[in-house]
This record gives structure tokens, C-alpha cells and sequence, in this order.
């Protein structure tokens, strides 16, 4: 007996959207209350402490300025990537999503080196509630930037042979990975604000 | 999105390369704001807005929200709801509670 799932590239006559498309949405709406659950751990640590460091004094705010534009420009190419397919475009596909893959590995060189500054100064998780949420939080996001290299670096390799197969399906999951990788965008977009600047 | 013709998607992009400068701008702004000397509230209000703002312009043009079928708002509505009611408990929990340990830092 096949369990197979049949991928269907059109929309479904009863929720009007592709079913991934629909999928990565109710994906995106859980990590929205997961970074919502931890924001508020933060609001609740910071209101509730008497006194609450100057982050940036802290922290490096030129290097987060700098990932916060890395990750705006790899939003742009990520959407170019897809809009390159709705053109029909392999090549442009694998320029765009080529660029992104690497930009998204340039945001996690210069966290690591952000990390390891802090590190260095011997600030741990365990240095203090400021430092634990800033862990946590620019953490658990730095996976999320992991997670999206690893699925887009799937795409940019089997490209060749799924485009030439399943071009519409292909499409759509480059769609999919993309409201994923701008969903992360839109996370540091909040982030940096809240944790380097105020 | 099956209905896009080229030219249709040609307009697209230009908007995505102004989208991308406005978050740009938006960034710079940002930060040139936290040097500004008000209150601290005031600081995150304006921090939060501009944020919102730059927020607000990937979800409706690289997230395509601004042409999006009406179940995916509905998601969108119900988590916004979820999320904003998370906010709201957490925020009156912390005025009421005042500090949790004399000195955090």
C-alpha cells in the first residue's frame, strides 16, 4: 500500500491557496507565538528588574547594523529567486539563490564573531538576565538563518532536475522557503531594535 | 500566483528593489534614533514603530500579503489576536508585579 502524499500544484477548490502554501503560513503563525513567547520572557525579565543595562554600550551595534542589512539584501535576492522561476529563468534562479545562501552564511560569520567577542569578555548566558536574553533570542534566530541555508541550499542544488520535472512545484516550494526566509528577516527586524538599541 | 505574466512580474520587481531601499533607509534611521536623548519609553515606542513599519513592508510585498486569498488572512488574524493578547498579560502582569529581584543586572 503507497502512503504517498500527492503534491497537487494547484490551488485547493476549498481554501483557494496551494495546500504548502497554506501549510508554511500555520508554520509561520506557531513561530509567531514561539519568538512572541520568548519576547515576552524579555518585557516581563526587563520590566521587572530594577535597573537594566545600556545594550549598546554592550553590544556591537555596527556589526548588528551591518547583519541587519546582509539580511534585508538576502530577502530581496531570496524574492528575486522566485521571480526569476516566474520568468522561466534557471540561471537567474541559481544567481539569486546562490546570493542568498551566502549572505545568510555572511549573518551567521559575523554573529559568530559577535559571539565569540562577548565570549571573550566572559559573557555567558549564565552572566546575567540581560545576557541570557540576548542569547537566547539572537540564538534560537541564528538556527532559524541555519535551518533556511540548509533547505535553500537543497533547492540550489537539485534546481537543475526539478525544474526540468516539476517546474510548477518547484516554484511553489521556492515560494514556500522564501515566506520562511522573510519571515526570519521580519524576526531580526524586530530584534535588533529591541535588544541593541533600546 | 499562476495568473502572473511577465510584465506583471517585471513591475514586481521594481518594487521589490525600492521595497529594499526603504528598509534601508528605515535601518539607518533606526539606529540614528536610539542616539537621540528622550525618555526610555520613548525610545522603544519609537524603536517599535519604525520597526513595525520596516516589518510591515516585507509581510505585504516580499511575503505577498498585500494580494494574499482571504483563508491566509484569516490565519494571520487569529495569530495577530493570539499574539497581541500574549503582550497584553504579559505587560499588565509586570506593572502589577513590580520588581521580581531588587538588581538584575
Amino acid at each position: 500500500m503507497s502512503a504517498e502524499i500527492k503534491y497537487v500544484t494547484t490551488p485547493h477548490p476549498v481554501t483557494g491557496v496551494v495546500n504548502s502554501k497554506l501549510g508554511i503560513w500555520l508554520f509561520i503563525a506557531t513561530e509567531v507565538m514561539l519568538f512572541g513567547g520568548l519576547f515576552s520572557a524579555y518585557i516581563i525579565l526587563r520590566v521587572g528588574s530594577a535597573s537594566w543595562p545600556k545594550a549598546d554600550e554592550i553590544l556591537n551595534v555596527p556589526l548588528a547594523t551591518i547583519n541587519t542589512m546582509v539580511l534585508i539584501f538576502s530577502s530581496v535576492t531570496m524574492v528575486m529567486a522566485w521571480a526569476s522561476l516566474m520568468l522561466k529563468s534557471l540561471k537567474k534562479f541559481r544567481l539569486y539563490m546562490g546570493l542568498t545562501i551566502l549572505l545568510a552564511c555572511v549573518f551567521l560569520v559575523i554573529k559568530f564573531f559577535e559571539y565569540s567577542g562577548k565570549f571573550h569578555h566572559g559573557y555567558y548566558p549564565s552572566t546575567n538576565n540581560f545576557f541570557a536574553v540576548y542569547f537566547t533570542l539572537t540564538g534560537l534566530h541564528g538556527l532559524h538563518i541555519l535551518g533556511g541555508i540548509l533547505v535553500n541550499a537543497y533547492f540550489f542544488i537539485v534546481a537543475g532536475r526539478e525544474w526540468k520535472n516539476r517546474p510548477k512545484m518547484f516554484t511553489n516550494r521556492i515560494e514556500g522557503a522564501g515566506l520562511y526566509w522573510h519571515f526570519v528577516d521580519l524576526v531580526w527586524i524586530f530584534l535588533f531594535p529591541a535588544i541593541y538599541l533600546v | 500566483m499562476s495568473t502572473h505574466n511577465t510584465e506583471d512580474m517585471l513591475k514586481h520587481i521594481k518594487i521589490y528593489i525600492v521595497i529594499f531601499f526603504a528598509l534601508a533607509v528605515l535601518t539607518v534611521v533606526t539606529v540614528w534614533a536610539s542616539y537621540i536623548h528622550v525618555s526610555e519609553w520613548l525610545h522603544v515606542t519609537i524603536a517599535m514603530s519604525i520597526a513595525s513599519v520596516k516589518g510591515g513592508l516585507v509581510v505585504a510585498y516580499f511575503m505577498h500579503l498585500i494580494s494574499e486569498k482571504k483563508l491566509i488572512y484569516a490565519v494571520l488574524i487569529l495569530t495577530a489576536f493570539f499574539f497581541i493578547f500574549m503582550l497584553i498579560v504579559t505587560m499588565t502582569a509586570s506593572e502589577t508585579m513590580g520588581p521580581l529581584v531588587p538588581d538584575f543586572w
